[in-house]
């Protein structure tokens, strides 16, 4: 199966990357941009096809390592 | 006093530090991140700046998984000295040593300079050396020390006088703009026990006046007595 796990800093963490992103959309005149808030983007093959398994395990990978629970969130996306 | 100082890949200033222990009269042993104990008998654990595992994904968070952490983690609640520099403090938040965790700079930039600090309380085993209050000159140099944690922490760490260092200039003032963007100015922070330290400065850098000056002595001299 395919996982996408996504990581992203918790509201009102300081996001200076964000910040420089946005501030650079804005300098190519694009109209409309208010805010960017960057974050991480985790694909990843699991050999179980057992989905809830799956959602299981990708939770313990995220708490273990791939998201520092202090500022970031996470969001499991099971692609199948 | 027997120090184990931990070696991952992309550390690279373990040298530094070891000599700087052994110059304050401490017994040092390299020890690898691979490994599964720590030397017998180590009584403080270093883990030095550097750039362990390339700073992927997060400062310090793979390091923080390595195997010889789980032995760190277990001296560590035996009571053991932890000493985490620079990349290692990152490392030392990412184990859950410390609280909180070490965020891109501010100003996005990496800083590389001298920097006052002014060193809190002197009644621990890292900075008995140190006069209550005073400022010391050393080093910097990192692209994410600024130390973020929720208000619930900062508000325990201030209570509980677990700030053990804060950048201030040269006449001791805290800085408002500090280098980083660190909450409260700071810049090293110890354990609940006092016995884990965190911070991001080098004092290791600054142990021979032909190198910029020797501010930093007073934390080895205070650990290489210490037990």
């Amino acid at each position: 199966m395919k996982a996408r796990v996504t990581v992203t800093l918790k509201n009102g963490v300081l996001d200076p990357q964000g910040k420089a992103i946005e501030g650079a959309l804005k300098s190519f005149g694009l109209e409309g941009i208010d805010s960017v808030r960057q974050g991480k983007v985790f694909d990843i093959e699991i050999a179980t096809q057992d989905r809830s398994r799956a959602e299981a395990l990708l939770k313990q990978a995220c708490e273990k390592l791939l998201a520092n629970l202090v500022v970031e969130n996470y969001t499991v996306e099971v692609l199948g | 006093m027997r120090a184990a100082v931990i070696t991952f890949p992309g550390t690279n200033r373990d040298g530094d530090i070891a000599r700087a222990l052994r110059m304050a009269g401490a017994e040092v042993i390299h020890s690898w991140h691979a490994d599964h104990d720590l030397p017998a008998g180590t009584d403080l654990v270093v883990l030095p700046g550097g750039f362990a595992y390339g700073d992927y994904m997060r400062t310090g968070a793979i390091a923080a998984r390595a195997n010889i952490m789980d032995a760190v983690r277990a001296h560590a609640a035996r009571g053991g000295y932890v000493l985490g520099v620079c990349n290692g403090f990152q490392i030392a938040c990412e184990a859950g040593l410390l609280p909180g965790v070490l965020m891109r700079n501010a100003g996005l930039k990496f800083v590389c300079r001298m920097q006052h600090l002014r060193v809190g309380r002197v009644d621990t085993a890292f900075t008995r050396q140190y006069a209550a209050g005073q400022v010391i000159k050393v080093c910097i140099a990192h692209g994410e020390g600024n130390y973020v944690c929720d208000d619930e922490t900062l508000m325990r760490l201030e209570a509980e006088n677990r700030i053990a260092f804060r950048y201030c200039d040269a006449s001791g003032d805290i800085m408002r703009e500090n280098p980083n963007g660190s909450r409260h100015a700071i810049a090293g922070i110890y354990s609940e026990n006092l016995r884990v330290l965190g911070m991001m400065p080098h004092p290791e850098n600054l142990v021979e006046s032909l190198v910029g000056g020797t501010d930093g002595q007073g934390l080895f001299a205070s650990l290489a007595v210490a037990g």
